[in-house]
């Protein structure tokens, strides 16, 4: 009964997007706009709907009822009940159904929060996203329905893949997803504006907190996504350039932009234009991306279930969505009045060439990522990988760092530079030591590493002086969550850099009571014994490992896991972090000769990428609330710049305006 | 705003649009026989790219043996995948020898280390100048040459199980 509950609620959800849609847009022209006050419930209950339908699915999973073919196929009544849980979106139909609850909730959020914004230019919004959602509602309903029953139903279920099986699945994936979706409210602002043509500080304040959200949640499920590939792939890297990575990367770009672009058109109403554009491409590069993952066309080292079919429907969705905003934002751009002037060499102008090389840093991603889908339309299959993505995105990235370091330390409209160029001595200098330091103790480690240090030094010092002279205690969070997201780049820079240049590596065949040094650690394997938990047996190893001359050993256990259902193995890498780097030990197979394999590495500031990922997220969250709790108490005073009366037009006069 | 700027991002969209259908239209691993069939290899004399291999040069393909040449790079993914049935050649007897692309030494080591050592030699280009000559775009990729230096076959991507019997009927045929 539960999964027909569900797929009503799915249904009646989608209903409600279709009349949140035509209610809406009825209610902009001018007959309709006594209907403007209805569209706000109507959002609200389409998304507890659909909500609902999603909580439904976790408790089939719970239930592992496998009379629903989507548990059947993804779960196992022996899995823990955490993966139980997070099996109910390891899967596509599942993750689709909580891309369209994320989508309804957002929208739901926006209807019951959001009451600054012009009430039409808000109702736009709603049908706006209620027009993007049902897209979503029909892929799922016509294509991919997670409560499809199996008739008869299996006595056991197949699995969820075991290197899923790993708390790092239960939050990673929901994050991004978050993240990615939420991008979708900062879509719907845009049509919202263009539509009511509304583009202004209000709007941008509306947006401001949507898109802040989504960023901060992509910020922490990529973050999060680069260590679950770290320990549990077992290949000791961070980050593969692998289109899917690229495919989250690509809105976390574009996302990082707008939100920089936001702030400028909230404070100084500037970037009319450039901020809506942004907020478009953000979205359209979670669609994008959502397109590459599931339709198979690039070849990935994350296997998802790939279906041509599906393919063209997610393009099908693409064209519409993505090319019908860009050709509204055509029609309309010309009519967004320009903004404020600022002179190049001010604030905004950094944060408009910050702007330009994050967009530029994403066309060098979007490009590598494509080229084997070029080629192969050629005929022939490449691999796009590092030797390309590192160095040619690395022309664009430490532009962006330089502007970063200088960017918040001037002023609004004009700065005359005296007062910067005394302030950026000090991260010069922090430069210059660090450039002296490295190539004096650590000699030739590569140019990216090299600039990587030196940069993360800079940035490091340079982040921290927009505190310089203030009063600590009066400064506003957001300043505090600037600097400690822009200190958290320079970390997880840092991290990055040393990965690269001071990484040691060995793999050795090794016997027990041999030992074995990596960098500075003596490891010694004392044995290997079979151990079982929950739905898996493994061999773990153990280690003892001893720092330099140091007689403190700690055991490190790398296993070697077997998982009954899928048949599979995985590695668990063991780690032992130190405040300087990181030991990480992955256990191989025996050889004939009853040698054990193992690999060995250490990693001298590693964790430091995602440590320095948090700060970012950190201070995203700081910024946030401190930005809000301002709104907030801000909501009485007039609003920047008066808005001007929204003409009652149609679509229709936009057009020939742009035409003419 | 200027009026054509606008529409630019349409436009782009259009393109990206146009790429993405014709990647999900057009039909997957098409072979087509490449136009380097038939000539001989070009000149080149490249470095040791591992310490336990020696260099390659085009004269090692002018002793009168059948030989595989194999573009791969430790970065590359399909070169892992394909790794297990290069070595399958080579525990036929095949003589592999590879050209690591745009590669450093030591990573080549530990590719090597991990997805085993079918080659017999291995030479290091890295600015792609060989890979260019050869008329290969991308990598995995592997030429049948004969034992006179001239390229009889290209395997474009990774050799998967199913054409592992053609490349060995493909070098029988260049003797």
């Amino acid at each position: 009964m539960i999964a027909e509950i569900a797929l009503a609620m799915l249904w009646l959800a989608a209903a409600l997007a279709v009349l949140q849609l035509v209610l809406g847009s009825y209610a902009l022209t001018v007959r309709g706009a006594e209907f403007l006050p209805a569209v706000r419930p109507i959002a609200v209950v389409q998304g507890v709907l659909v909500a609902i339908a999603f909580a439904l699915l976790i408790v089939l999973f719970l239930r592992t009822d496998l009379s629903v073919k989507l548990v059947a196929a993804n779960s196992h009544s022996l899995k823990p009940i955490i993966y139980k849980v997070a099996g109910a979106w390891g899967n596509h139909e599942g993750s689709m159904l909580l891309w369209v609850t994320v989508m309804g909730m957002a929208g739901g959020f926006v209807a019951l929060l959001e009451r600054r914004l012009n009430e039409r230019t808000m109702v736009a919004t709603l049908a706006g996203q209620a027009f993007v959602s049902l897209g979503f509602y029909a892929f799922m309903l016509f294509s991919s329905n997670p409560f499809e029953r199996l008739n008869p139903a299996p006595a056991e279920g197949n699995g969820l893949n075991p290197l899923l099986q790993d708390p790092g699945l239960a939050f990673h994936p929901p994050t991004l997803y978050i993240g990615y979706v939420g991008l979708s409210i900062a879509f719907s602002f845009a049509i919202g504006a263009l539509i009511t043509r509304d583009v202004g500080p209000a709007f941008a304040r509306a947006m401001r907190p949507w898109v802040m959200g989504a960023w901060i949640f992509l910020t922490l499920g990529i973050t999060a996504g680069s260590w679950w590939a770290y320990y549990e792939l077992g290949w000791g890297g961070w980050w593969f350039w692998d289109p899917v990575e690229n495919a989250s990367l690509m809105p976390w770009l574009a996302a990082t932009a707008l939100l920089h672009s936001v702030s400028v058109l909230a404070t100084r109403n500037a970037l009319k234009a450039w901020t809506v554009m942004l907020a478009v491409v953000a979205f359209s590069m979670s669609m994008v991306g959502t397109f590459l993952v599931r339709s198979g066309i690039l070849t990935s080292v994350h296997a998802f279930a790939v279906d041509p079919e599906r393919g063209s429907f997610i393009l099908a969705l693409l064209a519409i969505y993505i090319g019908g905003a860009l050709a509204l934002f055509g029609l309309r751009a010309s009519t967004v009045t320009e903004g404020a002037r600022f002179h190049l060499f001010s604030r905004e102008g950094a944060l408009v060439m910050n702007n330009v090389l994050l967009v530029g840093v994403l066309g060098i991603v979007l490009m590598g990522t494509l080229y084997p889908l070029v080629t192969e339309a050629f005929d022939t299959k490449v691999s796009v990988g590092p030797p390309y993505f590192n160095p040619v995105s690395a022309i664009f990235v430490f532009p962006m760092l330089i502007i970063m370091a200088a960017g918040p330390l001037m002023r609004w409209r004009s700065d005359n530079g005296r007062k910067l160029s005394s302030l950026m001595a000090v991260p010069a200098l922090a430069a210059a030591v660090a450039l002296a330091l490295v190539v004096v103790f650590a000699g030739d480690i590569g140019i990216l590493p090299l600039l990587g240090l030196v940069f993360a030094a800079g940035l490091a010092i340079a982040s921290v002086l927009p505190l310089w002279k203030r009063n600590l205690r009066r400064t506003p969070a957001h300043i505090y969550g600037m600097v400690i997201a822009h200190l958290g780049i320079a970390v997880a820079l840092a991290g990055m850099a040393s990965e690269s240049a001071f990484n040691t590596e060995k793999l050795v065949a090794s016997e027990f009571g041999q030992s074995h040094t990596v960098g500075p650690w003596t490891i010694e394997l004392q044995g290997v014994k079979p151990i079982a938990g929950a739905n898996w047996t493994a061999l773990e190893a153990r280690l003892v490992a001893r720092y330099g001359d140091s007689n403190v050993q700690t055991v490190l256990n790398p296993q070697s896991r077997m998982f009954a259902s899928p048949p599979t193995a995985t590695n668990e890498a063991a780690l032992l972090t130190r405040w300087n780097g990181q030991l990480y030990a992955v256990l191989g197979e025996e050889g004939d000769d009853g040698r054990w394999q193992l690999r060995l590495w250490w990693k001298p500031f590693v964790p430091l990428i995602w440590y320095g990922g948090l700060m970012i997220g950190l201070g995203g969250i700081l910024a946030l609330v401190g930005r809000t709790s301002r709104d907030r108490r801000r909501k009485d005073e007039p609003e920047f710049e008066p808005t001007a009366a929204p003409a009652p037009d149609p679509a229709v006069a936009g057009g020939k305006e742009a035409l003419a | 705003m200027k009026h054509w700027a606008i529409w630019l991002p349409l436009a782009l969209f259009g393109v990206l649009f146009a790429v993405f259908a014709t990647g999900l239209i057009a039909p997957a691993d098409r072979t087509i026989a490449s136009q380097m069939i038939g000539k001989p290899l070009p000149q080149f004399d490249l470095p040791q790219a591992v310490p336990d291999r020696p260099a390659l040069a085009r004269t090692n393909f002018t002793d009168g043996k059948p030989k595989l040449l194999n573009v791969f790079a430790s970065w590359c993914v399909p070169c892992i995948a394909e790794a297990p049935y290069l070595q399958q050649l080579a525990d036929a007897g095949v003589e592999i020898n590879g050209v690591a692309i745009r590669d450093r030494s030591p990573d080549v080591q530990q590719f090597l280390a991990r997805n085993g050592n079918p080659y017999a030699r291995i030479g290091a280009d890295d600015v792609s100048k060989i890979q260019f000559d050869l008329g290969s775009s991308g990598v995995p990729e592997t030429f049948v040459i004969d034992g006179q230096g001239m390229i009889r076959y290209q395997h474009i991507g990774d050799i998967r199980p199913e054409h592992v019997p053609m490349i060995l009927q493909k070098l029988k045929e260049a003797q």
